[in-house]
């Protein structure tokens, strides 16, 4: 049984199949990225994996669970996170907030207890900071953490983001175009990260990507989609010169 | 300038970042405490109205300014708690208790009223909100039996320990003050613990809070239950202020005052709703003037300038006419709310802010510094 694994997975918007019929499987500890024109359906996969849409038929399996009917937020209780493709962050907020929000599946406190700032709630509280000020250091973020999210650069929001899908300590992590908006170096520093995720965090990565150069560097294997099916899958060389993929990228 | 050197997580934590804090708040606290000593006891009973809206100020930060989710129903829970209060003390319930089932009762009604605005956002939920204000108002009036209707209730003075709480004594400014100041306690720590953070995440972005595994539907009743039963601990000490309650004190208007303290005070900080608070109490008092010796002194000014005694006299009725005419104060209300809504949109705490940045740095303060920025990174694809 695969780690993660979507099964026949369709969306339908009326006569659109945004997804049609997709299958694949994700193995522990390995880093996936779906590729594809505009409009090929990627990102509708991400928010079907991440409840945002119901999908229209299809069942998606977490560790030989079915999460097809878990609310939204359970599926970041079972660890799975995301990256939103524009950035969803929490604009009137510090980092140091940000990220902590990212630990709330972890927060045991109750209502009554949090109103009296009860010890307990203060240890959590410290507990929380700590594992954050991990990822701050993982991520290289210190010199933001009191900063509002709404007068900081897109380069660093992105990074943010990601910092906040990690701190969640997710076991599978949906990453949604790390790289767009961001330089050369940026982007260089981001495949490091990613790497690092999979080798240093133990972290299963799904990422969605049209930067090839980030794809080959970082993924294990490859998935093209166009028109919400699956074009070609396989390691990123195979998929890159599979002909119905340069057919669809080309448009010959 | 004051440079903070963190060495512990604990210095995020402290609701005191440092000494000053405790300095400041500390003189503001010895002042409230000898105020009812001092001052007349009109001021003092101005006082007792700034702490009441202030509490409810700070339940409506809490479901508005930190949640996201506007309402204009609070007069309707204030109404709920003053009510709950007024028919259990006919029983004899001590005044602990009632205070405290004033409080509860009307968190579980804003639980209830917090169900259907799952579903609801924005302009949609304010109107939900007013009816759930209207329909409430209605069944204080038609419910006789518990309410008496339109005669309205009237409130016995507050047994406490076996002493009298009279509506005008100090002690009863000292309860109202304590309420406030352990609201403002209470809401603090929420706001440094997961609920709060997850009150300002669903504010932000709601797709971004669930995706961080947020039930944003069970914060958003749980919200409206806070928000409410602060709400009704207040109503429980405005009837006893007023000692006599009747429906039409629970109107639209009073919901509208008590979005303008948040709106005037700031929506981000809890210090904008006792700012606020102070704002709109302190408006009758000066309608009051307005009324009393506003015709004297134009009038005055007008005879000094060399009008004649008739034409001092025409300008006497005409200023009182204006200053006594109906609505006068919900224009001013409107007024207000536009020039804030414009010119100071951080409301008064975001003025203070200024203020005291202008000073730390005072050189070099730039005015572009709160210029609102527009960055065009935001996806409208998933709302």
């Amino acid at each position: 049984m695969s780690y993660f694994r979507a099964e026949n997975l369709s969306l339908h918007f009326g006569g659109l199949k945004a997804v049609d019929a997709v299958s694949f499987a994700v193995e522990k500890g390995e880093i996936l990225s779906i590729i594809g024109p505009n409009g090929a359906g990627k990102s509708s996969i991400f928010n079907l994996i991440s409840r945002i849409y119901t999908p229209t038929s299809g069942r998606i399996f977490f560790e030989d669970r079915d999460i097809t009917d878990a609310p939204a937020y359970g599926i970041a209780k079972l660890g799975i996170a995301r990256t939103f493709q524009n950035i969803e962050l929490f604009e009137n907020a510090t980092v140091l907030s940000n990220l902590l929000v990212g630990r709330h599946r972890h927060s045991t406190t109750r209502l009554w207890q949090e109103l009296l700032f009860l010890p307990s709630v203060r240890m959590n509280e410290k507990e929380h900071r700590y594992r954050v000020e991990q990822v701050i250091e993982f991520l290289d973020l210190e010199p933001y953490r009191d900063k509002l999210i709404s007068g900081l650069p897109y380069g660093v929001r992105k990074v943010i983001e990601l910092a906040r899908a990690l701190c969640t300590e997710p076991k599978l992590i949906l990453l949604d175009e790390p790289s767009s908006g961001l330089n050369v170096e940026e982007t260089d520093d981001m495949s490091f990260w990613i790497r690092d995720m999979k080798s240093e965090l133990g972290v299963t990565v799904v990422m969605v990507e049209h930067d090839m150069t980030l794809v080959n560097r970082v993924s294990d294997r490859v998935i093209a989609l166009n028109y919400g099916r699956v074009l070609a899958m396989g390691t990123p060389s195979e998929v890159q010169g599979h002909p119905d993929v340069v057919a669809a990228y080309l448009g010959v | 300038m004051r440079f903070l050197f963190k060495t512990d997580y604990d210095d995020d934590i402290r609701l005191f970042p440092h000494s000053g804090y405790v300095l400041s708040y500390g003189t503001l606290l010895a002042l409230l405490l000898i105020a009812p000593f001092v001052l007349s006891s009109y001021l003092v009973s101005q006082l007792v109205f700034v702490c009441i809206y202030a509490t409810v100020g700070v339940a409506l930060l809490i479901l508005t300014g930190f949640t996201g989710q506007a309402s204009l129903g609070h007069a309707a829970f204030l109404a709920i708690g003053a009510y709950t209060a007024a028919y259990l003390q006919q029983f004899n319930v001590p005044f602990p208790l009632y205070f405290l089932a004033s409080g509860l009762l009307t968190g579980v009604i804003g639980a209830m009223v917090g169900f259907p605005a799952l579903r609801l956002q924005g302009i949609y939920l304010v109107i939900a909100t007013i009816s759930f204000a209207f329909i409430v108002e209605e069944i204080l009036a038609r419910w006789e039996s518990v309410t008496h209707g339109n005669e309205g209730m009237r409130i016995k003075t507050i047994q406490l320990l076996g002493t009298q709480v009279p509506r005008d004594s100090p002690t009863f400014y000292f309860l109202c003050l304590a309420v406030l100041v352990l609201t403002i306690v209470g809401a603090l720590n929420l706001l440094r613990s997961p609920t709060g953070r997850a009150f300002v995440a669903i504010r932000d972005s709601e797709t971004a809070a669930r995706s961080m595994g947020i039930n944003v539907s069970l914060y958003k009743v749980k919200s409206f239950a806070i928000s409410a039963a602060i709400t009704g601990f207040a109503g429980c000490l405005f009837a006893h202020k007023l000692s006599f309650i009747s429906p039409e004190m629970f109107t639209l208007q009073l919901s509208i005052e008590f979005i303008i303290v948040i709106l005037i005070g700031g929506t981000f900080s809890l210090h904008g709703a006792v700012l606020g608070a102070i704002f709109v109490v302190m408006i009758d008092p000066f309608l009051t003037y307005l009324k009393d010796d506003m015709p004297g002194v134009i009038a005055g000014f007008a005879a000094a300038i060399g009008a004649g005694s008739a034409r001092a006299a025409q300008i006497h009725d005409a200023v009182a006419a204006f200053a006594s005419a109906n609505g006068l104060k919900g224009a001013i209300y409107g007024v207000i709310i536009v020039v804030f809504v414009l010119f100071e949109p951080l409301g008064l705490y975001g003025r203070w802010l200024k203020i005291k940045l202008f000073f730390q740095l005072f050189p070099l303060y730039k005015r572009a510094t709160f210029k609102r920025q527009k960055i065009y990174v935001k996806s409208e694809r998933l709302r």
